[in-house]
């Protein structure tokens, strides 16, 4: 684009080639034009992990309320978790207009899906096929939506938890951690879930969600250090409010080898 | 023939407030062949009879399969029918692959429903000159719907359309209290002898014409069907079983029981069972 207002409506001389300097067919394909189509080339407003277990009653959820500009922390209050109908809750790394679209998205569906009134609602297992088939359709056209999201959700007594990426890339698991989360959470989750779905109660996976979002917070530069849980069970979906994290760095003090100290 | 003023254009009311292009639509599901369906709780079944138009000619195809866990019987243009089928099942498809989800069946019917409307509205168009019975089962149990030309499409415990219809309907109205707790066989049973009702004096159903559709749980008299119970249709041999188990026109009438004397039975040309 140019930005320069007094060349605005008139031939550019490189798009116009004045004096003929090039056959026709060789000439530079360099007009007004070819900047007008623009694909995400990276994302831009960016939220960092996002959480999710199975327990006993269902699907718990947890994303801190950060979105990054770069390495600067912009925006402080930023829900990432997103109820989608009665029975789902989607949780959102990535890009954040790119998710702010999907819930966009979303919201219609479960409108139009309220107003058929029939009976007929979307389940968590519904909306995980059509935001998969929605990240690979953008992701084939080169324009991908730069999220990954964690889908969560109980309906007629069965608990639903899956992944879909911005390459269309899909699976389920009973813990699932995006992002940092998935190289320093993950694998705390898999010790404390597996095995254990059917048995933790809600506080015991609300304390290992809670342990998980120290631990990033601790390691991760682009968390901070209020989040928000999300339960998803027969009887509905709750969004908590925003929870602070207790965090203690008084072992700071007697690290050596690197940073300011002299000695 | 009979003719009216406003009837050639189906956008135009007539002064009695009755669109008469959409009337005659209902006309051509009326002279095509029978289909009654009929709805219990866990079944939803369609019975047919097919036409040929002679001895060297097959048997015109009355069931068309839309998706698993959908089917539909026809009276009307075929080929109508065959333009709304593609119709449906183009949509069931896109609600396998977008949401992973068999489509509601109210749905699909709506969908077919507000096309037909279109129809009665716009200038230049004809409205579908077909009927449907539409069986199928989703998250919220069995169902059996009619389509009709007209846009309407209202759901049914029993419905019958096609020539005829009203005898089948008499009959529906006659015993449908019993079909919610009915098994499959009773079911059929009497879905048999809805569509005896339609036929003209000297037919019977044989294997060759009647056709029976069913959503729900196997029959005893089926084999390799998957729990689910998608949508089949049953023809020529695997229909005996089914004719069979009628009950003999006079004794269904509730008149005696027992078997007639077999004199008295060669001699009702009414109508012939197959034995």
């Amino acid at each position: 684009m140019d930005h320069f207002p007094t060349n605005w409506g008139r031939p550019r001389n490189d798009a116009f080639d004045a004096y003929g300097t090039y056959p026709i067919h060789q000439r530079p394909v360099n007009d007004t034009f070819t900047d007008g189509v623009q694909r995400t080339q990276h994302p831009i407003v960016t939220g960092t992990s996002v959480l999710a277990i199975k327990y006993k009653d269902g699907i718990m959820m947890a994303a801190d309320n950060l979105a990054s500009y770069g390495s600067l922390a912009r925006f402080k209050d930023v829900q990432r978790l997103h109820p989608v109908g009665d029975h789902t809750v989607i949780g959102a790394g990535g890009d954040m207009s790119d998710f702010q679209y999907i819930q966009r998205l979303l919201d219609e569906l479960v409108t139009d899906e309220f107003a058929a009134q029939d009976g007929h609602t979307l389940g968590p297992v519904e909306i995980h096929e059509y935001l998969s088939q929605v990240m690979y359709a953008r992701r084939s056209k080169i324009d991908p939506l730069w999220n990954s999201l964690v889908i969560g959700g109980f309906k007629n007594g069965k608990s639903f938890l899956s992944y879909v990426d911005l390459l269309g890339t899909t699976y389920t698991a009973s813990t699932i951690a995006t992002g940092y989360g998935a190289y320093i959470a993950q694998p705390l989750l898999r010790t404390a879930v597996e095995g254990f779905e059917e048995t933790l109660t809600e506080e015991q996976a609300f304390k290992i969600l809670e342990n998980s979002m120290r631990v990033l917070f601790y390691r991760d530069a682009r968390s901070i250090n209020k989040y928000q849980t999300a339960t998803i069970t027969e009887k509905g979906v709750t969004i908590s409010e925003s929870r602070h994290l207790e965090t203690s760095w008084s072992f700071a003090e007697g690290i050596r080898g690197y940073g300011p100290q002299t000695q | 023939m009979f003719r009216n003023t406003y009837d050639s254009d189906n956008t135009v009311f007539s002064p009695q407030g009755r669109l008469h292009q959409v009337e005659y639509a209902l006309e051509a599901v009326k002279q095509g062949s029978a289909a009654v369906g009929l709805r219990s709780k866990t079944h939803s079944i369609l019975l047919a009879l097919k036409r040929s138009t002679g001895e060297l000619a097959s048997y015109q195809q009355k069931m068309f399969r839309i998706d698993d866990h959908v089917g539909i019987a026809i009276a009307g243009l075929t080929s109508d029918a065959r333009v709304l089928s593609n119709f449906m099942r183009q949509q069931a498809m896109s609600s396998r692959m977008l949401f992973n989800r068999p489509v509601p069946v109210n749905r699909l019917v709506s969908s077919i429903a507000d096309k037909a409307q279109v129809n009665t509205q716009e200038y230049g168009r004809r409205p579908y000159g077909v009927g449907f019975l539409v069986i199928g089962q989703d998250q919220t149990g069995p169902h059996l719907y009619e389509f009709s030309p007209s846009g309407n499409s209202y759901e049914y415990y029993a419905m019958s359309i096609g020539a005829r219809s009203q005898s089948a309907r008499t009959y529906l109205e006659k015993y449908y209290e019993e079909f919610a707790d009915c098994s499959l066989e009773k079911l059929i049973q009497h879905g048999l002898h809805a569509l005896r009702e339609t036929l003209q004096q000297d037919k019977e159903l044989t294997i060759h014409n009647t056709s029976i559709g069913i959503v729900g749980p196997s029959s005893e008299h089926e084999t390799g069907i998957a729990p689910v119970g998608p949508f089949r249709i049953l023809e020529g041999e695997k229909v005996q079983v089914f004719l069979s188990s009628m009950i003999p026109k006079a004794t269904a009438e509730g008149e005696a029981a027992q078997p007639p004397p077999p004199a008295a039975a060669a001699g009702d040309q009414d109508v012939q069972m197959a034995e």
